[in-house]
This record gives C-alpha cells, sequence and structure tokens, in this order.
C-alpha cells in the first residue's frame, strides 16, 4: 500500500492504427520508449493521433499492427479486463459516478481486484489527503456537491487507488479555468516525484506539455512521429519546421522558463550602475529573471537568498549566452527544419 | 360523476331499499352520505381495495420484468427496439372495455383476462423510461468504467441501473398511477376491484356508492405515487445532491 511500488517501462514498437474505411492510418508506425517513471507527453495537432495512441495502450482501440508492452509485457497477451485494472485512467470529462460517494468512485478498482473492505477504505481515504482533498470532509459527498478542479482530483484518487504502474491521462486538465489548472499541475508534478509512476499524458497545450513532460511527443497530421526527446532539446533544436512552428516563435523564452536562477552559473558584480537593479530569488526561472530586467529597464539583475545574502548576478548578456549554449547544434529553426527535410529525402 | 347522478333513476323514495340504517341522507341519495360509507367500507370497499391492489400490484411487476427486459435486449441490440416500441404502442392505441372484452373468450373471466390487458398497457411507459434511462448516462461515466476494468455486466448493473433509477422510477410511477385507473374498468368483465361498486352504483343510481369508490380509487393512486416518489428518493439520494454553496 505504501506510494509508488513500481513504475513499468512502456515501448510503442511499430504501432499502427489504421480505421476500417480510412485512408490514412490514425497512428502510424509509431515507435518509442517511455522509461520506467517517467511523464510523457503526447501532443500534436488535432487529428495527429495523440488520444488514439494513448487508448491503444490499455485497449480502448484495438491496434492494427505491432505491438506495446509494458515492462516486456505484451499488451495482446493479457486480457483487456485484467489490463484496464492495471493501468489508471484519467480523462478530460472525468466522469466520476455520479450516483457513488467521493469514497466509492475512488474505491472502485480496489474493490473490483478484490480488496477488503478495510484496507480499500484506508487506501481510498489515504489517496483522497494526498490529491488535497480532507477525508472527514469530502469522502461522503457525491462528485456534484463538487468543483469542476475538486472532481479532477478525485479522478486522479480514483486512478492511482490500486497503485497502477503506468498511468493514462487524456487532457486532464483541459476542461479547467487556468488558475486551477496551474495548481493541480504543480500538484501532479509533486505528487509524481512522491509515487514516480510511468504516466502517459495527453494535451494540445504547448505549455503544458513543456511543464508537466520529461519527455515530449510530438504528432503530426496522419499520427507520424514528429520529435520525440525532452522539452529542452526539442524547443533549443526543433527536427523540422513543423516542429518549430508546432512549439511556437517564442521557444526560446520556454526554454528559459524551463530553468532557474538556482541552476544556471552566475556572474560577479557587473561593472555599470548598481542602482535600480531588480532583485530574484534563486527559485525564479530565467524567462521571469528576463522579464523583470526589461521591465525595470536594467541589464542586470541582483540573485539573493532567502536568508540575505547575494549569490551572484545576472546580465542579458548572460542570458543569451546561456540560451545560446544550450542550444547544441544549431539555434535556427529554418536550418534544422532544412537538415530534417533532407534526412526524411534521403531515408526515403 | 355528473354521469352516474343523471343516471340515477327519477322517481322519489328510497332506491337502495336495505342499506343499513336508513337515515335521511341515503334515503334522499345523497351525493355521499358519510354514515353509510363508514358503516359499509368493511363489507363494500375493503375487499374491493384489497383486489384493486392485488390487481395493480401483479400488472405492475408483471409488466416491469417484460419490459426490463426488453429494454436490455434494445439497450445492447438497437435492433430490436422499434420492434418492441410498435409492440407496445399497438397495445397502448386499443380502446380499454375492448381490449378486457377481447380478452374473455380467449382467457375467459378472471384475474388472467383482466391481468393480460392491464399488462399490456403498462409496457410502453415502462420500456420507454428503462431504456430513456441506460441511455442517458453520460458517455465519460461508460467510458471511465470501461478504462478502468469494468466488464459490460459489471458496468450495466454497478453504473448504467443505478443511474437509470430516476428515469425507471418515473416509469413506474406513471404507468402505477394509469393502471390504477384503469383497473376500474375491469369490472366491466367481472366485479373485481373499485370498479365494481362503480358499475354497480351505475346500475343502481346510489350516488354514495359511485362517489366513495371514485375517491377511494382517485386516493389510492395519489398513495402510490407518493409511496414510489418516497422510494425513489430513498434509493438514489445522490439525484437531488448539488453542490453546496
Amino acid at each position: 500500500m505504501s506510494p509508488g511500488t513500481a513504475a513499468a517501462e512502456i515501448v510503442f514498437d511499430h504501432v499502427t492504427k489504421r480505421y476500417p474505411g480510412q485512408e490514412r492510418p490514425a497512428v502510424d508506425d509509431l515507435s518509442l520508449t517511455i522509461p520506467a517513471g517517467e511523464i510523457c507527453v503526447l501532443i500534436g495537432p488535432s487529428g495527429g493521433g495523440k488520444t488514439t495512441a494513448m487508448k491503444l495502450v490499455n485497449r480502448l482501440i484495438p491496434l492494427t499492427d505491432g505491438d506495446i508492452t509494458i515492462d516486456g509485457t505484451s499488451i495482446l497477451d493479457l486480457d483487456p479486463v485484467e489490463l484496464r485494472r492495471g493501468i489508471g485512467y484519467v480523462i478530460q470529462q472525468i466522469g466520476l459516478f455520479p450516483h457513488m460517494t467521493i469514497e466509492a468512485n475512488v474505491a472502485t478498482v480496489p474493490k473490483l481486484v478484490g480488496w477488503d473492505r478495510g484496507r480499500t477504505r484506508a487506501r481510498a481515504r489515504e489517496l483522497l489527503d494526498l490529491v488535497g482533498l480532507d477525508p472527514d470532509e469530502y469522502a461522503k459527498r457525491f462528485p456534484a456537491q463538487l468543483s469542476g478542479g475538486q472532481r479532477q482530483r478525485v479522478g486522479l484518487a480514483r486512478a492511482m487507488a490500486a497503485d497502477p504502474p503506468l498511468m493514462l491521462m487524456d487532457e486532464p486538465f483541459g476542461a479547467i479555468d487556468p488558475i486551477t489548472r496551474e495548481r493541480l499541475q504543480n500538484d501532479f508534478l509533486r505528487l509524481h516525484r512522491e509515487v514516480r509512476k510511468t504516466v502517459i499524458f495527453v494535451t494540445h497545450d504547448i505549455d503544458e506539455a513543456i511543464r508537466m513532460g520529461d519527455r515530449i511527443a510530438i504528432l503530426r497530421q496522419g499520427g507520424r512521429l514528429a520529435q520525440y526527446d525532452t522539452p529542452e532539446a526539442i524547443l533549443a533544436a526543433p527536427a523540422d519546421e513543423f516542429v518549430a512552428d508546432f512549439v511556437g516563435a517564442d521557444r526560446g523564452l520556454k526554454r528559459l522558463g524551463l530553468r532557474t536562477l538556482g541552476e544556471v552559473p552566475l556572474l560577479d558584480e557587473p561593472a555599470g550602475r548598481a542602482d535600480h537593479r531588480p532583485e530574484a530569488t534563486p527559485e525564479t526561472t530565467l524567462r521571469d529573471a528576463l522579464s523583470l530586467m526589461l521591465t525595470e529597464g536594467s541589464n542586470a539583475l541582483v540573485v539573493r537568498e532567502r536568508d540575505g545574502h547575494v549569490r551572484g548576478y545576472l546580465t542579458l548578456d548572460a542570458v543569451s549566452r546561456l540560451l545560446d549554449a544550450g542550444a547544441g547544434r544549431n539555434g535556427d529553426a529554418s536550418a534544422g527544419a532544412r537538415e530534417a527535410a533532407e534526412r526524411g529525402e534521403a531515408a526515403r | 360523476m355528473s354521469g352516474a347522478l343523471a343516471l340515477a333513476p327519477a322517481q322519489a323514495g328510497p332506491v337502495i331499499p336495505d342499506f343499513g340504517r336508513g337515515d335521511e341522507c341515503i334515503r334522499t341519495n345523497g351525493n355521499f352520505c358519510f354514515n353509510w360509507f363508514v358503516d359499509n367500507f368493511d363489507e363494500r370497499f375493503l375487499p374491493r381495495l384489497g383486489e384493486h391492489v392485488k390487481m395493480t400490484a401483479i400488472a405492475i411487476a408483471i409488466g416491469f420484468v417484460i419490459a426490463f427486459a426488453a429494454a436490455l435486449l434494445a439497450h445492447r441490440h438497437p435492433r430490436f427496439e422499434l420492434p418492441f416500441a410498435n409492440l407496445s404502442s399497438l397495445f397502448y392505441t386499443i380502446p380499454s372495455i375492448a381490449f378486457f372484452q377481447i380478452m374473455v373468450p380467449i382467457t375467459g373471466i378472471g384475474w388472467t383476462s383482466i391481468i393480460i390487458a392491464l399488462v399490456s398497457y403498462t409496457l410502453l411507459i415502462l420500456f420507454r423510461n428503462i431504456l430513456t434511462g441506460l441511455r442517458e448516462v453520460p458517455d465519460e461515466v461508460k467510458e471511465a468504467a470501461e478504462g478502468m476494468g469494468l466488464t459490460r455486466r459489471q458496468t450495466l448493473v454497478r453504473v448504467e441501473l443505478p443511474l437509470a433509477v430516476p428515469a425507471i422510477m418515473a416509469g413506474v410511477r406513471v404507468a402505477t398511477v394509469t393502471t390504477i385507473s384503469l383497473a376500474t374498468i375491469a369490472a366491466f368483465i367481472t366485479p373485481l376491484g373499485l370498479g365494481a361498486p362503480i358499475f354497480n352504483a351505475i346500475q343502481s343510481g346510489a350516488n354514495t356508492e359511485f362517489v366513495a369508490a371514485s375517491l377511494l380509487a382517485i386516493a389510492l393512486a395519489l398513495l402510490a405515487d407518493a409511496v414510489i416518489v418516497l422510494a425513489q428518493r430513498a434509493v438514489s439520494p445522490w439525484a437531488r445532491a448539488r453542490r453546496r454553496a
């Protein structure tokens, strides 16, 4: 019952899904490996097959070709019902059972797999607590008595109830207002650090993908994988024009949002006027630090620890050098795109 | 009621010779003689009331079983919906007096004929409500159920049916009230239920008997309706749960 028993490695092995009567496949020869315990975000335009790819894993949609393995076991070797009971499932519309109390909702899978009453109850309460809902207050309520954000917290708790090594999340925060969404994202990341499950997370929001993903798989029209890498690597070096376009012209800024002042080398006190220098904490992201300097009209910033002592300085020049250094081979999207296109031609 | 009053013979004097204490009210055939009603309740009304409850309960129970089975079938295989809906609509259109009369040569004068006719009238409303209730279960709820590994049967029993309860109970309400009303006509073929005193009073012109039996049928319908509403609330408390401020 302890949180975070195990996480599973998921492998998509040349997976194709073709719907009868449709010319183009929904998912086309998708191969990728998701290391155990990581959050893999599937993202792409509508028609990119991201939800389809996710639903292939728990066999809500049967695959046409290829195989998916969970810790080496093919999903085709398992009974679909048994398979699903071992995979947490969260959807955008949440789908709580309106006629059951919150506690009974969370207890759904433990009950299905035959846990005894005491253990099920204790687990349900533990999970409500874990997702930030006081069990004493909420356990006996019905879903209609909760707000949208609270309901999705229950949805999360329900998906984790039987401690599955894998969770599928289909735009889980998509229907929730921006402020609550950000809180839920942060809470989920904190939760994930504790329980370390493998997560396949579908979204159409690139900012959410960057925030949530250890890795991001970008799918293009027709369900083909355009790029699969860490957010940092994708932002630094988009594989082609499609990816560059998809992540947005502000991908440099987005990259800066991934790192905090505490994680980058800082400078000694630079020359120049020392007054009007804005101050920031080591937890501030580079993006926010840049914004602060631009807003304050200063080309340098003081990084101060909570205890008050100065950790170092950041300048506008330093920020642009950091962007350059992280870009690896080439930060120019169109050049990257040309390269990728050439490689694509060569492959054909 | 005015129909019965119009049917009352015109001559003066006691039309009903020997009804207990021939007090002023009953001698003048008043519209509702309470004392006479009380004196005659046990003998003339209580057994009929019991029969009425019994035929209604049997008809609803049998009708529910048939409609429930048909609705489950139509829910799983939609191609069965139209045939059953059409058949039950057809039953529903048969004039009730004619229906009871039609059954007599087939199943005789008695309970069987009455029950078959009453059951036939319950099918349409019960079938429609049960099927609607099952179909109105939100897709995301069904998807969540399937995604968590409930089998089809578990989804039906643990999710779809409980969620269909309010719609099903609404159907049972309407069917019950309708059946209580229709069951009075059963007395057209044999003196059973509250229809018996009504038909009797139409023949004899006894106003009190007519009014009392009719009021009992109305009271029974209202009571049954209230009981079903309370039962529905008891079994589906969630349906009234709303977000607290």
